[in-house]
């Protein structure tokens, strides 16, 4: 099943209640997904730092005195803030991928969970209301941010296998549904340079958006392209550094919601998801065709 | 809270559930308490809320006005009810209705009217993909558009669609009646757009007047239905399978 939300802010005096609005969005999706759960947020960007993501099975040891060996490594100051199983690490932006390297070179066992200007994301095994309070989601202030709560089909339950994934620097993706060609434009993508960190089917979806963009596509013509390139049944929504994107596979089984009115688009995979949103009774409200992109962009 | 929005039985005889003070199988189940011949015949559901399963069962001539919109299944089963939601519905509105009406003033996701035997399913404004899926007897009136792969493996009853259908329509059809005033972006295997006789003209119009249709005249409609060529297995497919 899966319960999937994205929210996307046009209206600036919502944005430091992004976290909160995002966090209830998902939480009230509880029941369509037990397994795991998992945000992104896009936070203010700063013209001198870029961030990454980072998740330890032992936080304790891995993220202490992190920051002084990798400004150590790096050369240029490093800053690291914990936030339970995760941390996020700054530094400056023609650095990032420097610090990338030399994170899993200082400690191998912590895994990316993603990178870029803007984005963090968190996602562990749990139910929201649990991933959401353990990561203090409901604080945090940004510009849009996508959320999902796993029922798990395609790949075990671990941290890893939770969504959002991340394959490239300010993109993400949460997905409901399950490839049947994944394996297939895993192997490509990997001829072509991409990394995989897991077995998961959305990942894969997450690698071709990524690799579409790569290519100069935008959000709106990279999605175009997962109706054509994958199989199988999906409902996808996806972040970028400014742009939110919604495509739904042509059979659109998977259920979808979408609101929208002078402060914001919502997803979610149900009604339910949206009954707390401002204005929600005077929104326009309407379920995505099958078949079509839908993106907006800052 | 008000002892007002606890369910109370008003001066207009309107049982009030406040689904936002009372729980969904509190209400679900005051609904099957009711006996055959109770006085509690109208009753209002407020802050449905996408909540699932509002409704459902209902099994005595009872009416129900939702105040909002409504998840899952809203109303399934229903035998005799007369249902309003007076919002949007979720996905399987009237799934396996029996008999009774519902109306829906908004829209409709997926699969309204799903393998429903009987009853009246109106949706005022459009419905989505798989509509009438596997119907078995039941009527569905809608005002605006029906989404793709809608009526497939219709059995028998009648869906009649003011506006456009979309792709695959009545795919593996068999007895259903299929009436749209609009265009159909394809049909499906085994339906074909068929004459619309006299007594087609005059079963249309006593639709379209239970559903409160007006302005709108059964000669504006096309008749869709099976061609019965999947019937019986055809020998020259064999090296299909």
């Amino acid at each position: 099943m899966c319960g999937i939300v994205g929210l996307f802010l046009k209206d600036k005096s919502l944005e430091p209640k992004l976290g909160a609005m995002l966090s209830e969005m998902l939480v009230s999706l509880s029941d369509r997904g037990p397994d795991s759960a998992g945000i992104a947020i896009y936070g203010a960007p700063s013209s001198n730092e870029a961030k990454i993501t980072i998740q330890s099975a032992k936080p304790g040891s891995d993220f202490r005195d992190l920051d002084t060996e990798l400004a150590k490594a790096l050369g240029v100051p490093v800053s690291i803030a914990v936030k339970s199983t995760h941390a996020v690490v700054r530094t400056r932006p023609d650095k990032i991928d420097e610090a990338r390297e030399a994170i899993q070179t200082l400690r191998p066992d912590v895994r990316v969970m993603g990178a870029g200007d803007v984005v963090e994301i968190y996602k562990e095994v749990g139910l929201p209301e649990a991933v959401v309070d353990r990561f203090d989601v409901r604080k945090m202030t940004g510009t849009h941010g996508i959320g999902h709560t796993r029922m798990a089909t395609e790949s075990a339950v671990t941290t890893m296998g939770a969504h959002p994934f991340s394959t490239g620097a300010d993109q993400c993706l949460v997905h409901n549904g399950s490839l049947s060609n994944h394996n297939n434009v895993r192997r490509e993508l990997i001829r072509e340079g991409m990394t995989f960190e897991t077995e998961n089917d959305t990942e894969v979806a997450a690698a071709y958006l990524s690799s579409q963009m790569a290519h100069g596509k935008n959000l709106g013509e990279a999605l175009e392209g997962t109706l054509s390139d994958l199989d199988g049944f999906f409902t996808f929504v996806v972040g970028t550094k400014n742009g939110f994107g919604v495509v739904r596979d042509p059979i659109a089984c998977k259920p979808a919601v979408m609101a929208e009115t002078d402060q914001y688009v919502a997803f979610g995979s149900e009604y339910r998801a949206l009954t707390k949103l401002p204005g929600i009774d005077n929104a326009r409200v309407w379920e995505p065709e099958p078949a079509t992109v839908y993106f907006w962009e800052h | 809270m008000t002892a007002t929005s606890k369910a109370t039985l008003d001066q207009a005889h309107a049982r009030v559930f406040d689904l936002d003070v009372m729980s969904l199988r509190e209400l679900n189940q005051a609904l099957h308490s009711l006996a055959p011949g109770s006085n509690e015949t109208a009753w209002e559901v407020l802050n449905p809320k996408g909540n699932h399963s509002v409704a459902v069962g209902v099994d005595q001539p009872v009416s129900i006005d939702v105040r909002g919109s409504v998840g899952y299944y809203c109303g399934g089963m229903n035998s005799g009810g007369a249902i309003t939601v007076h919002g949007s519905a979720g996905p399987g509105v009237g799934e396996n209705m029996m008999s009774g009406s519902i109306t829906v003033k908004g829209d409709a996701s997926q699969y309204a009217g799903a393998t429903g035997k009987g009853g009246l399913l109106i949706i005022e404004g459009n419905a989505s993909s798989r509509c009438g899926i596997s119907m078995k007897g039941i009527d569905i009136v809608v005002h605006g558009n029906i989404g793709h792969m809608s009526a497939f493996m219709a059995q028998s009853g009648n869906l009649v669609v003011l506006g456009d259908a979309g792709d695959a329509l009545g795919d593996s059809i068999y007895e259903a009646r299929l009436f749209v005033r609009g265009k159909v972006d394809s049909l499906g295997a085994d339906c074909i757009a068929k004459e619309m006789r006299p007594e087609h003209l005059e079963l249309l119009q006593g639709l379209l007047d239970r559903a409160g249709v007006t302005g709108v005249k059964p000669s504006e409609f096309k008749r869709y239905g099976s061609a019965r060529t999947l019937y019986n297995f055809n020998i020259d497919n064999a090296d299909a399978y």
